[in-house]
C-alpha cells in the first residue's frame, strides 16, 4: 500500500489511532495542547516505544533500520536543536534552491549558531531535514516562530516538495487560516480520538 | 626492614589533634563535630580489622582466601560507584556496569602485573596481591564513577540534542559520540594530573609508606612508577568499558533514547 499508514498506534496513555495518508496528501492535525499530538508524531518517527504498526509505501517501520526510517519519515520538532558551533557543520550538503526559497543567504553556513534568530533556526532546521530527501514529513508546528512572510515561504516550499516527491505530510497546526491553505484533510485530536473536521 | 613500632599512646596523641579540631568545630557551630568523630572512629575500627585480616591472610598463602577477599572488595567498590552517581540506571544495571568494568580492568591488570612484571612465586601471595589490587580498585573506581556520572548527567541535560540528532538520521553512536568521549576524558583526567605532579608536588602514599617502612628510596620509586602505569591503564580501560556499556544501555534496540531506564535523582 502506498503512502503513510498508521494502524493501531498506541503510545503511553494515548491511542490507538488509525490514519492513512496518501502519497502527496497533506493531513493537518489540530487540537488542544497536551492531547499528545507531538507524542503521536514522535512515535511515528519511532523515537518512543509504542504498539501498533507504521508503514511507508508498504515498508514496515519495525523492519527498517532506525536511522534509515528516521531519514525517510522525517520529523521536524517544534523547537530546533543545534550542537556544533557553526551552522555549516550541521550540514552534509543542502539544496541551494531551497535555501534561497526560505529567504536565507548561503553565507549563513559560516555563521555561529548563537547569532541566529529563532525564526532563522526554524527555517534552517527544515533545510537540514530536507537535505536527507525524506519520503514523508512529520511537521510539528513548523511555522510557529515565523512571521507572515516567512510562514508563506515555508508553506510554499513544503507544498512544492510534497508534489514533486509525492510525499505524504502530517502537519500539526493551530492556525485555521493556514489549514485552509495547506490541508487536504483535517483531524482534531481530542479526548484521545482522531475526529475528521 | 626496621619500622619504629607505634604504641597506643602514640596514636592517642594524634587522636587528641582530631579531638581539638572537633572542639573548634563545635565552637564555630560547623555541625561537623559528630560526623568528624564518627569518621575517626570508623577509620580506627576498619583499619584495625583489616590489619587483623591481612595478618591472617599473609600467614596462609591460599588462592581461595584471596579470591574471597577480592570479591568482597569488588562488590563494595561496585556499590560505591553506584552511590556516587546523582542519577543512575535502575535495577542491577548500574551495579553490573561498574563492577564488570572494574573486574575487567583491575583484576586482569593486577594478575598480569603479578605474573609477568613482578614475577612473584606464587603469584597469588597475598602480601603482594592484596595491596596491589586494593590500589587498582580504589583508583579505577574513581575513574569509572566520574565517567558514568558525567555520561548520565550530560545526556539527561542534553536529551533534546541527542534526540534531534536521532531525528536527522544519525545512529545512536553518532548521536551520543561527543558526550561519550567527554565522559571518558573526565574519568581519565585525575590520573593524568596525578602522573604530572608525582614527585614534584606530591609524594604518592605507597612510595612514602615503603620509605617509612625502610625500603631504599630508589626501589620505592620504581614500584611507584609501576603502580602509576598500572593505575593509568586500569582506569583508562575501565572507564572506557563502563562508559561504553552505559552509552549502549541509554538506547534500546530501535535506537531510541531511553531515559526512563534511569532512576529519579536522589
Amino acid at each position: 500500500m502506498r503512502g503513510l499508514n498508521i494502524a493501531g498506534l498506541e503510545v503511553r496513555h494515548i491511542g490507538p489511532f488509525d490514519l492513512a495518508i496518501a502519497p502527496g496528501e497533506c493531513v493537518v492535525l489540530t487540537g488542544p495542547s497536551g492531547t499528545g499530538k507531538s507524542l503521536l508524531l514522535r512515535s511515528v518517527a519511532d523515537l518512543v516505544p509504542h504498539r501498533g504498526q507504521v508503514c511507508l509505501n508498504g515498508r514496515n517501520c519495525d523492519q527498517t533500520p532506525p536511522p534509515d526510517w528516521r531519514k525517510t519519515v522525517a520529523l521536524l520538532p517544534s523547537e530546533s536543536r543545534w550542537w556544533h558551533d557553526r551552522v555549516g557543520e550541521h550540514f552534509h550538503g543542502y539544496d541551494r534552491g531551497q535555501l534561497t526559497r526560505l529567504g536565507l543567504d548561503p553565507s549563513v553556513m559560516d555563521w555561529e549558531v548563537r547569532r541566529l534568530s529563532s525564526g532563522e533556526k526554524q527555517r534552517l532546521a527544515l533545510l537540514r531535514l530536507l537535505s536527507n530527501q525524506p519520503a514523508a514529513l512529520l511537521l510539528d508546528e513548523p511555522t510557529a516562530n515565523l512571521d507572515r512572510e516567512n510562514t508563506r515561504k515555508v508553506e510554499s516550499l513544503l507544498m512544492d516538495y510534497k508534489t514533486a516527491r509525492n510525499a505524504p505530510l502530517l502537519w500539526v497546526s493551530h492556525d485555521a487560516e493556514q489549514s485552509d491553505r495547506i490541508a487536504d484533510r483535517r483531524f482534531l485530536l481530542h479526548e484521545n480520538r482522531l475526529t475528521p473536521i | 626492614m626496621n619500622v619504629i613500632p607505634l604504641s597506643a599512646y602514640d596514636l592517642s596523641l594524634a587522636a587528641l589533634l582530631v579531638g581539638a579540631l572537633a572542639l573548634v568545630a563545635v565552637r564555630m557551630r560547623l555541625k561537623l563535630a559528630a560526623q568528624l568523630i564518627v569518621a575517626a572512629i570508623r577509620t580506627t575500627v576498619q583499619l584495625l580489622l583489616i590489619g587483623l585480616i591481612l595478618k591472617f591472610l599473609f600467614a596462609r598463602v591460599n588462592p581461595a582466601y584471596l579470591a574471597f577477599i577480592s570479591l568482597v572488595m569488588l562488590t563494595v567498590a561496585g556499590w560505591e560507584i553506584m552511590r556516587r552517581q546523582k542519577r543512575r540506571f535502575s535495577g542491577w544495571w548500574g551495579f553490573c556496569m561498574g563492577s564488570s568494568s572494574m573486574f575487567i580492568s583491575s583484576f586482569v591488570i593486577t594478575v598480569l602485573a603479578l605474573i609477568v612484571i613482578i614475577d612473584n612465586h606464587p603469584w597469588y601471595e597475598p602480601r603482594y596481591a592484596i595491596p596491589l589490587l586494593g590500589m587498582m580498585l580504589g583508583n579505577t573506581m574513581n575513574g569509572i564513577a566520574l565517567g558514568l556520572d558525567r555520561l548520565i548527567a550530560t545526556t539527561w541535560d542534553q536529551r533534546d540534542v541527542v534526540e534531534a540528532r536521532l531525528m536527522i538520521g544519525e545512529s545512536w553512536r553518532q548521536a551520543i559520540g561527543d558526550i561519550r568521549r567527554e565522559s571518558i576524558r573526565s574519568g581519565l583526567i585525575p590520573i593524568i594530573n596525578a602522573m604530572t605532579v608525582a614527585g614534584l608536588v606530591s609524594l604518592p602514599g605507597m612510595m612514602t609508606g615503603q620509605i617509612l617502612g625502610g625500603s631504599p628510596p630508589e626501589e620505592a620509586v620504581k614500584y611507584q612508577i609501576l603502580i602509576m602505569f598500572l593505575i593509568a591503564a586500569g582506569t583508562g580501560f575501565g572507564t572506557f568499558s563502563a562508559v561504553s556499556m552505559g552509552a549502549r544501555r541509554l538506547f534500546d534496540r530501535r535506537q531510541r533514547l531511553r531515559l526512563d531506564r534511569l532512576k529519579p535523582a536522589k
